[in-house]
């Protein structure tokens, strides 16, 4: 579809990030070398090798443990709540101060608009730390039962999907309850976390308070199974969280898992269909569908199901694809040269198992990893693109005729972390909502995340939820809240 | 003392709602600690747990969605028979456990004000756990606790009718229906608890009690697909982390075992509910 509209380019400038060649681990409050093999990141969108990295050898690991460990045992554990929480709205500010340099180094790194990113995720991290510094010192009065105690040192192991934000989500509960941090950000994504640390630095924030070990899965296993960590937080894959899981068993650790999703989407006849529209493409294309609660199962009733597509279609062949840097862009690039070979392998398995494939016209870069927004209907419930996350911009179209069908095909899932339901009848949203085994419903809306929010998952999506009264609770020694 | 012949009682499984022997045929000679023969118990198999885990699953969606009023009172309802089988009670437990008549009276006392303890509970959960969350935009927000689903449950090994309560009520009292692998060598008191639960308006396959060894069926009941949490208390010792980590597979909810088994009178607080509840998060937009 030709547009009527065109677009200058109005990319973001990109002098407000200074990247440095190489960079360190950050342990106990400074930049230190790595002992393991450095390694590079890069630039999806291009290619382009933005820096080199150190990888956290198990011996690294060992010592932000022990940083983490004393400055729990000697600042952190006796220091005034009040004064915890201080040091957070610090945090909370810098972060605030420094966001377009953050939004811009992150999507460099990651490959997001920057429109998200300085739409959704500095603005949203910088939230959780502002909401959890209040928490510090009111936590008698957080109904998580009498005397709730900080646990000691977390590991905590996050995605390359948020990475700054899934830093917050973990690093803020974590600092305000009393607990310190030894944190393990993906290997596409460092630097944003790398970048938090000078944050920690202006904010003189107690050395060891927190820690970021850069590196891979064998950094992040060091840092799993620790011996001193007496808490493991981890967002990413239901394979992974499955192996932490049996990491830790048997042991002392407290742990808890946000994991992999599928959710439907459910539109009823008698929804709104161009909102149900703009909720549909804010589902699944928000960040290139590399979202663990994307709404990547479209459930249509049938009778609207081809108004719903033409009018999906029209919409999408509008999106913008391309320098995630340009201001006007949608849909950015994918985060590394694997997942999109994977995206392009479940989407090949789509076609082979009979579904078809529709893409709008769009010409994409010629360097960097790139797949454009793809929907698949004629889908069923049995084909993988039905029932395998494929964390892309891939959406797949299912029919069904009564809400019960509807309830019936968004439960069928292992996975259980969210859903959506768009329908202008209260009583059934209510009741459709009840129904569906997931951690988070959006009604008429979709994506939507607040710090006083709980998040997280039913079934294999995980357990343990992140914002909200109830986000304090993996954080904390005998805390009761679901 | 009359000198009329006892009718003793067959000890079976409960399983849906009925009384089978396990299919297996398998039983056990249960005595008391010096060795005095009480009963034969069923010995329940592999088979017995999955048609348990079977029954379970059949009766969540009834259990789960009653309303919180109604499970009070059914539960309510289970202290009350209770009651009426006290001295029953207090026999098997002072026979199984080995106590004098006092303790056994107090712990079977505790066992049924537990239970009533929990029932009052059903309808303040949501109030107490959930709550509206004061998003920065135009949304209504809400979050609420709900049951996980199927729960199976390894009871402690010691205290028969009172650790079982203790860890049995919890789950219930959250919506979730219970596979429930008993005490192995104190398994009388279960099997009446049973009988209770048969004429208490329980439905059908909402508890299900296997007497036999937790050690055998413990691994199945890990691994279970269809299960979604498990209770390890009653582990025997040493075999709780490879159930931990079977469990880990389908990423089910754990509740480790403490060190030894922990005095079973003490207030026990939510600890046991949460582990086994979700909390759903519904965001609706406001004035769209």
């Amino acid at each position: 579809m030709s547009s009527p509209f065109q677009y200058a380019p109005a990319p973001e400038s990109r002098s407000i990030v200074d990247i440095a060649p190489s960079y360190g681990l950050f342990i106990d409050g400074e930049f230190v070398d790595g002992t393991g093999e450095a390694f590079k990141t890069v630039n999806p969108a291009t290619e382009e090798v933005l820096t080199e990295v150190s990888a956290g050898s198990e011996a690294d690991v060992d010592r932000a443990v022990a940083a983490a460990r004393r400055a729990f045992t000697r600042v952190w554990g006796p220091m005034r709540p009040a004064d915890r929480g201080k040091y957070l709205f610090r945090i909370a500010r810098l972060l605030q101060e420094r966001s377009r340099e953050f939004a811009v180094l992150e999507s460099l790194d990651n490959g997001k608009p920057i429109r998200e990113s300085r739409d959704v995720d500095i603005p949203l991290a910088a939230a959780h730390f502002f909401y959890h510094a209040g928490w510090a010192d009111k936590l008698d009065h957080a109904g998580l039962g009498p005397n709730p105690r900080p646990l000691g040192v977390a590991g905590q192991v996050i995605p390359w999907n948020f990475p700054l934000l899934m830093l917050a989500w973990k690093i803020a509960p974590a600092l305000a309850t009393g607990n310190t941090v030894v944190l393990k950000p993906a290997e596409t994504t460092p630097l944003t976390a790398l970048l938090f640390a000078e944050i920690c630095q202006q904010a003189d924030l107690p050395p060891g308070v927190v820690n970021i070990v850069t590196g891979a899965g064998e950094t992040g296993k060091a840092v799993v199974e620790h011996p001193d960590v007496d808490k493991v937080a981890f967002t990413g894959s239901t394979e992974v969280g499955k192996a932490i899981a049996r990491a830790v068993a048997g042991t002392r650790k407290s742990l808890t898992l946000e994991l992999g999703g599928k959710a439907a989407n459910i539109v009823f006849d008698d929804a709104p269909i161009d909102q149900a529209v703009e909720g549909i493409v804010q589902g699944i294309f928000f960040n290139q569908g590399h979202v663990c609660c994307a709404g990547s199962r479209l459930l249509v009733q049938e009778n609207v199901h081809d108004e719903v597509i033409a009018s999906l279609q029209r919409r999408i062949s509008t999106l913008r694809v391309g320098d995630p840097l340009d201001k006007n862009t949608d849909l950015g690039a994918i985060n590394s040269a694997e997942q999109l070979a994977r995206i392009r392998e479940l989407s090949d398995i789509g076609d082979a198992e009979g579904a078809q494939r529709w893409q709008p016209d769009c010409v994409l870069p010629d360097r960097g990893f790139w797949f454009p927004p793809t929907v698949f209907t004629e889908v069923s419930p049995a084909h993988r693109i039905a029932r395998d996350e494929v964390f892309g911009p891939v959406l797949s179209v299912l029919t069904f005729r009564t809400p019960d069908e509807a309830v019936a095909k968004a439960n069928n899932t292992t996975y259980g972390l969210s859903a959506g339901i768009w329908t202008e009848k209260g009583s059934r949203i209510l009741k459709i909502a009840d129904q569906l085994r997931a951690g988070v419903v959006w009604a008429n809306t979709f994506n939507k995340f607040d710090p006083t929010s709980p998040f997280g998952g039913y079934k294999q999506s995980g357990y343990g939820r992140e914002g909200g009264r109830h986000g304090l609770t993996g954080n904390l020694k005998g805390a009761t809240s679901s | 003392m009359s000198d009329r012949l006892a009718v003793r009682k067959t000890y079976k499984l409960y399983v849906n709602g009925a009384f089978p022997r396990s299919e297996s045929g398998r039983t056990y000679e249960v005595t008391d600690p010096k060795g005095h023969f009480l009963a034969n118990a069923a010995w329940a198999s592999r088979k017995d747990a999955r048609d348990a885990v079977v029954a379970a699953r059949g009766a969540v969606a009834k259990w789960s969605g009653a309303t919180a009023y109604n499970r009070g009172q059914v539960l309510y309802r289970v202290a009350e028979v209770m009651e009426g089988r006290h001295a029953q009670f207090c026999d098997e437990v002072e026979a199984g456990e080995g106590l004098s008549a006092g303790k056994a009276r107090a712990a079977v006392d505790a066992a049924i004000d537990r239970w009533v303890w929990y029932a009052g509970w059903t309808d303040k959960l949501a109030a107490v756990l959930g709550g509206a969350n004061p998003v920065a935009g135009p949304y209504f927000d809400f979050s609420l606790p709900e049951p996980t689903g199927v729960v199976a449950v390894l009871a402690p090994q010691q205290s028969s009718l009172l650790g079982l309560v203790s860890v049995l009520a919890p789950v219930l009292t959250g919506g979730n229906t219970a596979v429930v692998v008993t005490s192995k060598e104190r398994p009388l008191p279960a099997v009446t608890l049973a009988e209770v639960l048969a004429t208490s308006d329980v439905p059908a396959g909402v508890v299900n009690l296997l007497t036999g060894d937790a050690g055998e069926l413990g691994p199945w009941l890990a691994e279970h697909a269809d299960v979604d949490g498990i209770d390890l208390t009653g582990a025997p010792p040493g075999r709780a982390m490879e159930l931990e980590r079977e469990a880990a597979g389908t990423v089910k909810r754990v509740i480790r075992p403490p060190a030894q088994e922990p005095d079973w009178s003490a207030d026990p607080g939510l600890s046991r509910m949460t582990p086994f509840l979700e909390t759903k998060t519904v965001w609706h937009p406001i004035g769209v």
